[in-house]
């Protein structure tokens, strides 16, 4: 076969950015991100480095280590006094913010994964696997979660960290997989999905490769939602004492505080600090989701 | 001046490439019913530019996609070489028919994935022939058919397709299709959304295919000038149902159904329409 | 009306603006419909987004002046656009689908009463339904879709009753931007045909139609202004301009308008290389020259100048170097030039 047609003229306009050096598309790359992003993920960076590299730092191995009596004052010592055990409350926030981090992840891994597989199937499928799958997940929703959380809470012997996690994963899923329906049955009617139909492709890469792909940056969002809500969900259940077994948590700590009336006594470095920084973990991680969508969604920003 | 191109399809009189028997798709249940494509029926020969014309909803776009067997029809035949291909299910058993039958789709944009490149698109489509090539094959193929459509290989392969004009995705989709070298190709509204002198030059690409290939073209479109322009024959679709059909001269030069009477009489032209219609003034149908 | 040197561009996040519309001048007789015909990307729509002051945010006006019969000139730069207090009666903007986007459980009526209430709050409803009824008509529309909600009227009703409540109040210009472009052709050919009513009514004394479908202008605009790029490169009574195009792109574009007539069967008709440049960006000389059948060397490097009305104020250095040689310019012929049908 042979040119048989005059040849297209290259447009040379239409990219005005390919040749530009890699700083400078890193700098065009960065800069459509706002100052409220950069706070959010400062902020959410120092809540992680508090949590992971902290206990390296203080350089306390056993967080339960006894360091003097009851609900002593804040002092050069304790910096933020010690709990109704007599054990240092700094350090027990550090371990404690790393627990509910750890268990806030892994729930938001597991809940976005089932959420994804569920809705997408149920999404590009259409018809009685979208009834049926989307009719499981309205069971699920309308179950009160917290319910179902106490019941598996106390059915559980060993509540290790990663059972929890797994407990709050697999009640928490549903939100993600219908707003993940909702989007995959959009972009499934999109003509490259049929292009790629009509080269052979099967189902599944279908799913994976044409669909997928234009859900990335909502599915980073959702799992940013899930993983705010696992870790105020563990903090719910570690406050009504079915939290994680033989560990710490912002919610254990809060536990304790309140049974061993911290707040009669006028203890306040028991139960203020872990109120903060649940407060703190769950504002930065809410800013990083709204800049994202501030990002990934122009028509936002344009207002 | 350029000698005008010779229209005579080149025939294969003895039997029709493409036939399609009463072909229907209903959607919806039985309250909510709308039938989409209703009991249509034509046959296409080997080398022939058919347009089928409709507006939007008249279920034009509907039979493309059972054509392209990415629907699934309600009742009726679609057959191709002599085997109804209705009857093949899932996209394994369909391959060689996609070898056979392949599209163009209206907007070049949504037609590609934004998350790879132009090659990796052509590459798969290059696997559906089930050939296995070595990457240097593989690059020689992808290069040929690019030319053809007037694309430079170069810039065109490893570029996604938010680096490339409507114009040259367009071609690139058609290239696509000229990969696994099909029998039929279809155009589904695949200049519609280009500008009017782009347009032309998409046109002029399938024309040639027929030319100097004997590619079998079915032009899907609302325009009926465009129509005019490239086809043999002229299809009419109207709610669903075909209401004419015939060489190109026939159906515009006397049209029998009243709807596209109404349709060469609408149109607009340079000159003005011929002759003032007051009947367009009266207020649409409220529904 | 008069419209001088219009300038916007759109801010972007990073690189420079986009410059939509760059130094647009025209002129508009009571009683006049002017056509303004352009490929994607050329600014037509943006130049009536300045025009109706209904532009997004990161639309600016860098400079223009706006006349309009006896009120004194605005400064379009400075004012950030057309008075929003003008919008509806002395502006009005018919967008390409009206109502689409808008509340769907506010009937037709609520929109005439909407429109009619922003100019004059004292007016009751029954009066403004009384107005817009008696309007439809004398236009022969059932008022009785006053009534309706906007999805339970075919896409062609919904535009013609959109017109007809755009102006009511009979604003000075009706600004409408690719109005047709989501119909078919018979509804297309309903709202023609009663915009040119109104017109002859007096409900409508001027309107600025912008469109890519010249073929469909040239039944409806008694002048027409060809885009490319931002600028308006021909001018010229609508006849002047269809039959005898002066500026290469004019030729390029009614060149390859296709119709259904039989002389086009089996033509090759080459239309143009390439695509509209990148506003951010523009070519040097004239815009129009990487992609032009007609080229030479002082287009690359040096902006054309604008001819007499003769040669429909093309600006165009070949129309140019062609007329002081005393050749003819105008004309299109399809598949006889060459120069025109095929493409470098």
């Amino acid at each position: 076969m042979s040119t048989v047609l005059p040849s297209a003229a290259p447009d040379a306009a239409i990219d005005p950015d390919a040749k530009s050096s890699i700083l400078g598309r890193l700098h065009r790359w960065s800069s459509q991100f706002s100052p409220r992003f950069w706070f959010a993920l400062a902020l959410t960076l120092a809540v992680l480095f508090f949590g992971f590299v902290g206990p390296y730092l203080t350089g306390v191995e056993d967080p339960d280590q006894i360091v003097g009596g009851l609900y002593l004052e804040p002092s050069a010592d304790a910096w933020l006094g010690t709990d109704n055990f007599g054990q240092d409350v700094f350090t027990q926030l550090i371990y404690g913010t790393r627990t509910s981090l750890i268990i806030g992840v892994l729930a938001g891994l597991i809940a976005t994964l089932i959420g994804v597989v569920i809705g997408l199937s149920a999404g590009f499928y259409g018809g009685i696997v979208e009834e049926a799958l989307m009719g499981v997940t309205n069971v699920v929703i309308t179950i009160p979660s917290i319910v179902v959380l106490i019941l598996l809470a106390i059915a559980i012997d060993s509540r290790s960290i990663y059972a929890i996690a797994l407990i709050i994963g697999i009640t928490s899923w549903p939100w993600t997989a219908r707003a993940v329906r909702a989007q995959a049955s959009s972009v499934r009617t999109r003509e490259h999905v049929d292009l790629a139909r009509l080269t052979g492709a099967n189902t599944f890469s279908l799913m994976v490769f044409e669909v997928l792909p234009y859900m990335l940056s909502y599915i980073v969002m959702a799992f940013v939602l899930q993983l705010t809500s696992s870790i105020l969900q563990e903090a719910a259940l570690s406050m009504l004492g079915l939290g994680p077994s033989g560990s710490i948590s912002l919610g254990i700590m809060l536990f304790w505080a309140l049974l061993w009336e911290s707040i009669r006594t006028g203890a306040w470095w028991a139960f203020v600090p872990p109120t903060i920084f649940l407060t703190l973990i769950a504002f930065a991680l809410l800013l990083l989701q709204s800049s994202l969508d501030e990002v990934f969604n122009p028509r936002l920003r344009e207002s | 001046m350029k000698p005008a191109e010779s229209t005579v399809p080149q025939t294969n009189a003895s039997q029709p490439l493409l036939e399609v028997r009463h072909l229907t798709k209903v959607f919806g249940t039985r309250e909510t019913e709308v039938r989409a494509v209703d009991d249509v029926s034509f046959t296409v020969r080997q080398g022939e530019i058919v347009a089928i014309v409709g507006e939007s909803g008249s279920g034009k776009s509907t039979l493309a996609r059972m054509l392209l067997r990415l629907s699934e029809p309600t009742s009726g035949e679609i057959i191709m070489d002599g085997r109804d291909v209705t009857e093949i299910k899932g996209s394994k058993n369909l391959k060689p028919y996609w070898r056979e039958v392949q599209g163009i789709f209206q907007n070049p944009m949504a037609s590609f994935n934004q998350f790879y490149s132009v090659g990796r698109v052509l590459r798969k489509t290059l696997a559906l022939t089930g050939e296995k090539y070595s990457k240097a094959e593989e690059r020689e193929k992808l290069s040929e058919a690019l030319k053809i459509v007037g694309l430079d290989p170069k810039d065109t392969i490893p570029k996604g397709a938010h680096q490339l004009s409507g114009g040259q995705l367009q071609r690139a989709m058609i290239a696509r299709a000229l990969l696994v070298d099909p029998e039929i190709l279809i155009a589904d509204e695949s200049t519609s959304a280009l500008d009017a002198s782009l347009r032309v030059a998409i046109l002029n690409v399938l024309k040639e295919l027929r030319d100097r290939l004997g590619m079998t073209v079915l032009f899907i479109t609302h325009d009926i000038g465009q129509a005019n322009y490239i086809a043999d024959r002229v299809f009419v679709m109207y709610q669903g149902e075909m209401v004419e059909q015939g060489a190109v001269d026939e159906v515009l030069g006397n049209p029998q159904h009243e709807y596209t009477q109404r349709l060469l009489a609408d149109v607009p032209r340079l000159g003005g329409w011929g002759t003032e219609d007051e009947s367009a003034l009266e207020p649409a149908s409220i529904g | 009306m008069q419209v001088q040197d219009v300038r916007a561009y759109y801010e972007t996040r990073h690189g420079p603006p986009i410059r939509a519309v760059d130094g647009v001048t025209l002129d508009l007789d009571h009683g006049e419909i002017l056509g303004i015909v352009g490929e994607s990307g050329c600014g037509k729509s943006t130049l009536a987004a300045v025009l109706s002051a209904s532009g997004p945010p990161n639309l600016k006006i860098a400079s223009g002046q706006l006349t309009l019969d006896d009120r004194e000139t605005v400064d379009l730069a400075r004012s950030g656009g057309t008075p929003r207090e003008w919008r509806g009666t002395v502006v009005s903007l018919l967008p390409q689908r009206a109502l689409n986007s808008l509340n769907p459980t506010a009937r037709i009526g609520d929109y005439a009463y909407d429109v009619v209430r922003a100019h004059d709050e004292k007016m009751r409803k029954r009066e403004a339904m009384e107005l817009a009824g008696g309007r439809m008509e004398q236009l022969g529309l059932p008022s009785r879709v006053l009534d309706h909600y906007p999805h339970q009227l075919s896409g062609g009703m919904r535009q013609r009753v959109v017109t007809v409540i755009a102006t009511l109040l009979n604003p000075t210009v009706l600004i409408a931007d690719e109005p047709t472009s989501a119909l078919d052709v018979s509804s297309q050919k309903a709202l023609i045909l009663m915009m040119d009513e109104m017109m002859k009514e007096g409900m409508i004394s001027r309107i600025i139609f912008i469109t890519h479908d010249l073929a469909l202008l040239s039944n409806i605009a008694n002048r027409v202004a060809v885009m490319y790029a931002g600028e308006i490169v021909e001018i010229g009574t609508t006849r002047e301009v269809v039959r005898r195009p002066e500026h290469p792109y004019s030729k390029a574009l009614i060149g390859s308008t296709l119709e259904p007539d039989p002389e086009q069967r089996g033509q090759v008709i080459h239309g143009l290389q390439g695509s509209s440049p990148d506003m951010r960006n523009p070519p040097p000389g004239c815009r129009f020259h990487p992609r032009c059948p007609y080229v030479m060397d002082v287009c690359t490097h040096e902006v054309p100048p604008r001819m007499d009305p003769e040669h429909n104020e093309a600006t165009c250095w070949w129309v140019k170097k062609e007329a002081e040689q005393g050749h003819e310019t105008g004309g299109i012929n399809r598949a006889t030039d060459e120069r025109v049908a095929t493409a470098p």
